[in-house]
């Protein structure tokens, strides 16, 4: 589905270069379910960003469908099935959550209501609910996951889904992701959360922008389930709460 | 007799398709082509100035369209309206002037409206402005509203400027009495090197008085607009002025809000942003196959909807 080719990725600055990923190769087949995890500032995002066209890899290439797609933009990438449901989703004044849907779906007559069920949103309450300020962090989060639902990408990335979305409904998003991953389609979830990772397929993780360890969940997981672990709740005399977002 | 062109114009500016049903009149090129009452709701022409005086009896509900539109160039229109929506009638009254140049003159509307909203009446008015022309003469429209919100009652107006404009001055001054309600929503939109300024008073006499004033506005172009809303309280009102602006290319924004409180129970807010289009907006359609383009088209008429 899609392969990364010594990708690499530096920022240039007035007085320095700054290098965010290096020698990135990586293969993505069809019908997996990958993790990316690491530790803040590894990467995940920028390489993330760079599979969805938002930055330009300094060097290397991407290669989707056999086909390669380094020089083109982020809109030729989404027409050839590729989808973000991104960390921190756009709020915008006057677009409506049913105008966002009817975006992200390619025959707008079909019903959107059905996506919005699948987050735990009334379509009746939300529908017409503009796509601004007044929405809360968990509500605006879990209208991008289902703006992804109604695109239904080749090839999806989440950043970080979990983030923000309270307790009651990270059950429900588990169960919505891998429902709703076809055997055709790859799923690339970004997340250090234990119960996202212990979903996957493979686990890909990322230290200070190389590839540190990749394989399957059931081997790369014990190796780094410590690390990926909050130890703040070890000395914490509330025992903290267990699935607090990790600043990890 | 309209024209083709007189429909598109009143399609444009009164969501009109023909002639509408209700109370209605057409004024074309300086003088009222058609004109109907209704019961209830007297439209009369002015004896001593050009203008209509529209009388709503209390108690009715209805649409009343009150369109303008200028086809010439070199012309210059004067209008005086008044308009009267007696107590508890329910009225929305649609406006609006669009303006097609030919020629290489200038073409001008200023339209002076004066209304009262009686005890306990309800008011929606819209009102569009809309210029287009294959000339070079330029387009202007300078509208003064002059409303009274009386006790009880409740008055929104919905003024926009679509594109084709390019000067304007929008006088707005409304007194809201006691227990008395006011929206204004303005929508602007300048590109090239029009220019456009709206000033707005509103003073909250009576106690329990509100008012919402929202204005959003995208400047493209070299355009330059101008924002001067002021909100007056004299006792226990509230009110809430809200200016967001999206500033484009070479485009120069000015908002200057005003609040202004006689009253330690006045309760007045104000917030003012101009600012680009978000890269992350953009960037969220653009990943839903949008071109960049089609994104930023997409944010403004959302945005002036």
């Amino acid at each position: 589905m899609l392969e990364l080719k010594d990708l690499e990725l530096k920022f240039f600055t007035e007085d320095k270069e700054i290098i965010v990923l290096k020698k990135i190769n990586l293969v993505f087949e069809k019908g997996i379910i990958y993790a990316l995890t690491g530790p803040n500032g590894s990467g995940k995002s920028s390489l993330a960003r760079m599979i969805m066209g938002i930055h330009r890899p300094t060097t290397g290439q991407i290669i989707y469908k056999g086909e390669e797609i380094t020089p083109l933009g982020i809109t030729e990438r989404a027409r050839r099935g590729i989808g973000y449901a991104f960390q921190h989703p756009a709020r915008f004044k006057g677009l409506r959550v049913t105008d966002i849907l009817e975006i992200a779906m390619e025959h707008p007559d079909n019903h959107e209501c059905p996506y919005l069920r699948e987050m735990g949103l009334c379509p009746d309450d939300y529908l017409d609910r503009p796509l601004d300020d007044s929405l809360s962090g968990g509500e605006i989060k879990r209208i991008e996951v289902a703006t992804l639902l109604a695109q239904d990408p080749d090839l999806r990335i989440l950043d970080e889904p979990e983030a923000g979305i309270d307790l009651w409904s990270f059950e429900q998003l588990t169960a919505v992701i891998a429902r709703s991953h076809r055997p055709d389609c790859t799923t690339i979830i970004i997340s250090h959360q234990e119960r996202i990772l212990n979903m996957v397929d493979e686990i890909i993780l990322l230290e200070e922008g190389t590839v540190a360890m990749h394989g399957a969940r059931d081997r790369v997981w014990p190796l780094i389930r410590e690390s990926t672990r909050c130890t703040c709740s070890r000395d914490c005399p509330e025992r903290g709460n267990f699935y607090a977002d990790c600043p990890r | 007799m309209l024209t083709a062109l007189d429909k598109a114009m009143l399609e444009q500016v009164a969501d009109l398709k023909g002639i509408p049903a209700g109370a209605y009149n057409i004024r074309k090129d300086g003088r009222g082509i058609e004109r109907r009452s209704a019961p209830g709701i007297e439209i009369r022409p002015k004896k001593d100035q050009p203008g209509i005086d529209v009388i709503v009896e209390p108690g009715i509900e209805g649409t009343v369209h009150i369109p303008v539109i200028i086809t010439a160039t070199g012309l210059s229109d004067k209008v005086y309206n008044t308009i009267e929506i007696g107590s508890s009638a329910d009225i929305l009254l649609i406006a609006g002037c669009g303006i097609h140049n030919p020629g290489h003159a200038e073409a001008r509307h200023d339209g002076i409206h004066e209304i009262a909203v009686r005890r306990g009446a309800t008011l929606r008015y819209q009102e569009k402005h809309y210029g287009e022309g294959e000339g070079e003469g330029r387009r202007i429209l300078n509208p003064e509203t002059i409303l009274l919100v009386e006790e009880d009652a409740y008055a929104e107006l919905e003024l926009i400027q679509i594109r084709g404009v390019d000067d304007t001055i929008r006088n707005t001054k409304a007194r809201v009495e006691a227990g008395g309600r006011l929206a204004m929503f303005e929508r602007l939109l300048t590109d090239g090197g029009q220019k456009a300024r709206s000033d707005v008073v509103v003073e909250l006499i009576g106690s329990e008085s509100t008012a919402r004033i929202v204005s959003r506005s995208v400047a493209q172009g070299s355009s330059k607009q101008i924002f001067q809303p002021r909100l007056i309280a004299q006792g226990r009102g509230r009110g809430h002025i809200e200016c967001d602006s999206i500033i484009m290319d070479q485009a120069v924004v000015r908002s200057v809000p005003e609040i202004w409180a006689e009253s330690a129970e006045a309760e007045l807010v104000h917030e003012a942003t101009i600012g680009r289009i978000a890269g992350e907006q953009l960037i969220k359609l653009m990943t839903l196959g949008l071109s960049e383009e089609e994104a930023e088209e997409r944010i403004i008429s959302g945005f002036l909807k």
